[in-house]
């Protein structure tokens, strides 16, 4: 990851760029994005005649394309897009584009040390790529695009055997697999979802559809020898490499951990689970009865519901935990088993700092935006505002926003929520 | 005859009345637990304003799409009922029956009119059985299940009319019609007479998924 | 009596060569029992099979009322019979059973506004699907949608490039037309998400044209999504495949909610409807949506209503408004459908019946997906529908959902009814003030 150390973490305020100026520069100016370190902010802009390019803090790429969209800075600060020129597509960095022109590129993810991976079409045929790299063998379709947190390793799910139109025999034969780098597993099912790597990704694991009634999970090509009625994305424990699942039995939802229960099926839905990152913990959104939904804390759910429960964070000691409610379209912080008393038009996934004492969230109020700590709010809000960032320390919080056509880089100190 | 008399209107009366009583009991419970367990994303909308306002709806014999389409069995369905439920409670010789036995009595109907709404009644259930037979879409449907609900509530009034009118032996009669009024009690759980408990919860279920969920009205 | 009107189809073929008897007994028993619960059981007991319901259906009233089609005929021809012969029902009775269940019922629920008991014969029609389903035996076309779903989280088998591509395509071909047009795709924090059903990026691409253009012309902060979850349909729901339609609602939910938009409006369509507010939602739990849908009918009446679409001219000709199951009966949207056509036409004339006591389609349930071995049944089963428009003596339809408009594009061809059917989409572009 970038080194936030590294950051000017100086309290105060310092006005970035006068965003509000460019749309005299441009015909139109896109979505603004902003640097994690919030020293940049970039859009891409329609200079005319239907030429696009990017512009970053007031500077123009040299380069026009005919589109650019997916628009993201890098973690280190590269301001990226997919880009198209005479009708081929290739990703543009800081103004550069790759050498190489793709069928369609898409779906931008970055690795920890820089590296760039795409999903990729070429001649009708479907894999990936890291750093313009392509894997050697391309499918006749891929999707559920990956990568492991090594910035290289990746994987999707892909159809490896042709199929005719309406050909539901064939389909149920099984035409898809999962590549690994490229590589096929050697079994086929009939589906396969959400294949994810193991912390060293060594292992890759996914969702298994084997019938059209059974479902089970998947390790580098070999299933659980037990089937369910459904199951939901698995994710490997970081410390002990266990494998853990949602898994519907006799209409309920439970965990199984390597094909064994260890969360009763008791609950009406239990998703998006997430260890700790000593493997210690294990976090889920589920929801106890129809209709209301909490966060269970290895298995034992909070006390407080909502209709909707998104978002879910663990803190970085996995002693803690947060999400948000949502109920109609009020959207509350939900953090430890408790709500905070602010009710939000909109709100952004909660960000712990590394200490884990505190917790950030970037909410929507009136049409504003702000940063709340803790429970209480900035006491500036934004016309636009980025999710907050953690010192190294915890005890600064950067605060990224557009106010009055300036793009704003704060620093604030946590006493000052 | 006499002890035959006093055995059908006594334990076997109690035993009817027990049956009907514990059996509906029993099979609400039971059929609350089963949708508990199984039905939790039906039961959780049910709602008492949109489900009252569906039976009321529906308490109107020319105020549903149905009954509109469907205006003699509307009629007849609603004579039917009505003389049903009123014709038993409010008979003077059964009100003499719960004073004889427990000592409370209420207003009563003159004989005349019960003994009409209990023609009625038998009518009605010709006119439900001539249905089976003459109209093909319901010819279609009918199952021996279908003339059990409707032979015995016919039963039970055709005995109560003959045994009012004396026709036939009157103590044979009598105690016929207190048999078939005990089988009655006694089906309500049981047969698709079961309507008579769930009924109301069927509708009022819809009713509550068409007005809070649909936004529409169900009838 | 005899099932006299069985229709080939590969299917449901493949499937009955399939069965067993070990494995239809239990595979029903295992329906039945293990996953439904009060409520079948109590619409299987109380229903007094009064017939009260034969006229509320299409296909009865257009079969010269044949009695195997009224809607307690076609649940007494299947569950009733299931439990009549406690179980032990033939193959050839499961390919009759799935023929009705899939093709001659469109779950539209007009029989529910006839019953005194309030009972669903959708919802038992959608059990028997379910069994069938089970069973393997689920007609090919539908099926092969379904499978579709699965594969791509769309019903057309549109691969993940595809769709971005073809929005992007639009764009293009709209800004010739409006120069500073955008599609804003993955626009985080944006009001609306606007969700279509795949087969406007496959055939119905002018649809996407014209909400852009409508869209950008009233000032609507929008985004489309680049990633599956975009295909808010659901045929899943109507296969039986329950497990399959709550991982389509999760994926286009969440694909919402990562969004952080405000609501999701969605296109001309019925029956995703039902699946984001009524059955998919409720396989995961989810009481209600997790996020508002808007259907187009409430959202383009809200942008008239705010003055941000103006119209150049109404539409001078009669126009007759057919009332969408999904939509109407599924969600009361009767008002807004009649503010909205009587604000774009001098003279709406009304269908009879209409509003929630309208005539089906017969496209809708997913029996138009059934395919084309399966074409017929629409047609001779919704005679009355062509006799319903016809009265109307009108030359145009409004009907505002995508398979209202195939299934009323077929009657129209078989009984030659000359009529033009358009979505409130087409009138609104067409009509709507154009800059210079």
């Amino acid at each position: 990851m970038p080194d936030a150390s590294t950051w000017d973490w100086n309290p105060g305020r310092r006005e970035i760029q006068d965003t509000g100026s460019w749309s005299d520069k441009f015909e139109w100016v896109e979505e603004f994005h902003a640097s994690p370190d919030g020293e940049k902010v970039g859009a891409v802009v329609h200079k005319s005649d239907l030429e696009f390019t990017a512009c970053v803090n007031g500077e123009t790429w040299e380069e026009d394309y005919d589109r650019i969209f997916y628009p993201k800075f890098a973690p280190d600060g590269r301001f990226t897009g997919v880009a198209q020129q005479m009708g081929e597509w290739t990703l543009s960095v800081d103004g550069k584009h790759w050498p190489e022109n793709y069928g369609y590129i898409w779906k931008t993810t970055f690795g920890p040390e820089g590296s760039i991976i795409c999903a990729v079409q070429n001649d009708m045929e479907y894999g990936m790529g890291v750093d313009g790299v392509l894997w050697e063998n391309f499918f006749e379709n891929a999707n559920n695009f990956t990568a492991g947190n090594d910035g290289k390793s990746t994987a999707a799910v892909v159809q490896v055997k042709p199929m005719g139109q309406a050909d539901i025999e064939t389909f149920q034969k099984g035409i898809y697999s999962v590549a690994v780098n490229g590589t096929v597993w050697d079994d086929v099912f009939m589906n396969c979802y959400t294949p994810v790597f193991d912390a060293k990704c060594e292992k890759v694991a996914c969702q298994v559809r084997k019938t059209l009634y059974d479902y089970t999970i998947a390790v580098d090509g070999k299933i659980w020898q037990r089937e369910y009625q459904c199951v939901w994305a698995p994710c490997f424990n970081p410390a002990t490499g266990a494998l853990v699942a949602p898994v519907r039995l006799g209409g309920k939802w439970g965990m199984a951990q390597d094909e064994e229960l260890i969360w009763n099926n008791t609950f009406a839905n239990c998703w998006h689970q997430q260890f700790s990152a000593d493997g210690s913990k294990l976090y889920a959104i589920v929801a106890p009865t129809f209709g209301s939904f909490t966060v269970a804390a290895d298995g034992k759910p909070w006390s407080i519901t909502a209709p909707v429960v998104i978002d879910l964070a663990v803190s970085p000691d996995g002693n803690r935990a947060a999400a948000l409610g949502k109920d109609d379209k009020a959207y509350t912080v939900m953090c430890d088993g408790k709500v905070w008393s602010g009710v939000y038009e909109m709100a952004w996934k909660p960000v712990f700092s590394p200490d884990s004492s505190k917790v950030a969230a970037k909410v929507e109020k009136n049409g504003r935006y702000t940063v709340v700590l803790d429970g209480k709010p900035y006491g500036q809000d934004f016309d636009q505002c980025w999710e907050p960032v953690f010192s190294p320390d915890s005890s600064k919080v950067l605060i990224r926003a557009i106010d009055d056509g300036k793009f704003i880089r704060i620093v604030a100190e946590v006493s000052e929520f | 005859m006499n002890s035959v008399y006093a055995f059908v209107v006594g334990p076997l009366a109690w035993f009817a009345w027990g049956v009907f009583i514990f059996g509906s009991a029993y099979r609400l419970v039971s059929m609350y637990q089963l949708a508990k367990a199984k039905d939790g994303s039906s039961l959780h909308y049910m709602s008492f304003k949109y489900g009252f306002r569906s039976i009321m709806a529906w308490l109107n014999p020319v105020g549903t799409l149905g009954w509109q389409r469907n205006p003699w069995t509307a009629m007849v369905t609603f004579v039917f009922h009505i003389c049903l439920v009123i014709v038993p409670i409010f008979l003077l010789g059964h009100v003499v029956l719960w004073d004889q036995f427990f000592g409370i009595s209420w207003p009563t109907l003159p004989d005349t009119i019960a003994d009409i709404m209990s023609i009625l009644v038998v009518v009605c259930c010709i006119f439900f059985g001539a249905r089976r037979f003459l109209q093909k879409d319901v010819a279609f449907l009918t199952t021996g299940k279908d003339w059990v609900a409707l032979v015995i509530p016919a039963f039970v009034f055709l005995t109560g009319v003959l045994s009012y009118h004396e026709i036939g032996d009157a103590k044979v009669m009598l105690i016929l019609h207190i048999l078939c009024g005990e089988l009655m009690l006694i089906s309500i759980p049981f047969t698709r007479l079961s309507h008579a408990v769930f009924g109301l919860f069927t509708r009022a279920y819809i009713g509550s998924e068409f007005g809070g969920v649909r936004r529409c009205k169900d009838w | 009596m005899t099932f006299d009107r069985k229709i080939e189809d590969a299917g449901l073929e493949r499937g009955v060569s399939r069965l067993t008897p070990e494995r239809i007994e239990n595979t029903l028993k295992q329906v039945i029992e293990g996953e439904a619960g009060a409520k079948l059981k109590l619409y299987a007991e109380t229903c007094m099979r009064c017939g009260m319901c034969s006229e509320a259906c299409h296909y009865y009233m257009s079969h010269e009322g044949d009695p195997s089609y009224s809607p307690a005929g076609k649940v007494h021809q299947t569950l009733g019979k299931i439990l009549r012969k406690n179980y032990k029902v033939t193959a050839e009775e499961i390919y009759e059973m799935a023929q009705i269940a899939y093709t001659e019922c469109n779950l539209c629920r007009r029989c529910v506004h006839f019953c005194p008991l309030g009972i669903d014969t959708g919802y038992i029609m959608s059990m028997v699907r379910r069994m069938c389903h089970k069973l393997g035996v689920t007609p090919q076309y539908i099926q092969d949608t379904a499978h579709s779903h699965s594969a791509t989280m769309n019903q057309m088998w549109l691969k993940d490039d595809e769709w971005p591509d073809t929005l992007q395509w639009q764009e293009d071909e709209a800004r010739d037309e409006m120069p500073n047009l955008r599609i804003p795709l993955d626009k985080e924090g944006a009001d609306i998400y606007y969700s279509v059903i795949a087969p406007e990026p496959k055939f119905r691409t002018q649809l996407i044209y014209q909400a852009a253009y409508i869209f950008n012309e009233a000032g609507v902060d929008f985004t489309m999504p680049t990633e599956p979850g975009w295909d808010n349909s659901d045929m899943c729901m109507f296969t039986g495949d329950f497990e399959m339609m709550g991982r389509l609602k999760k994926r286009h939910f969440e694909s919402a909610l990562d969004l952080k938009v405000k609501r999701i409006v969605m296109g001309e369509c019925g029956h995703a409807f039902r699946s984001i507010y009524d059955q998919g939602n409720r396989w995961d739990a989810w009481e209600m949506y997790p996020i508002e849908v808007v259907h187009s009918v409430e959202f383009f009446w809200e942008l008239f209503e705010a003055g941000k679409i103006k119209l150049r001219e109404k539409f001078k000709e009669p126009i007759t408004i057919h009332d969408p199951c999904n939509i109407i009966r599924g969600r009361g949207l009767m008002e807004q459908s009649r503010k909205l056509a009587h604000a774009l036409c001098e003279n709406v004339v009304e269908m009879t019946p209409n509003l929630e006591h309208n005539y089906c389609c017969a496209a809708g349930g997913g029996v138009i997906n059934c395919g084309p071995p399966f074409k017929n049944v629409r047609m001779k089963g919704n005679k009355i529908k062509a006799e319903q428009l016809k009265a109307t003596g009108v030359n145009t339809i409004l009907a505002p959902c995508h398979n209202c408009h195939g299934g009323l594009e077929d009657l129209n061809h078989y009984y030659e009814l000359g009529m033009d059917i358009k979505f409130f989409g087409d009138l609104i572009y067409e009509l709507m003030e154009k800059p210079e």
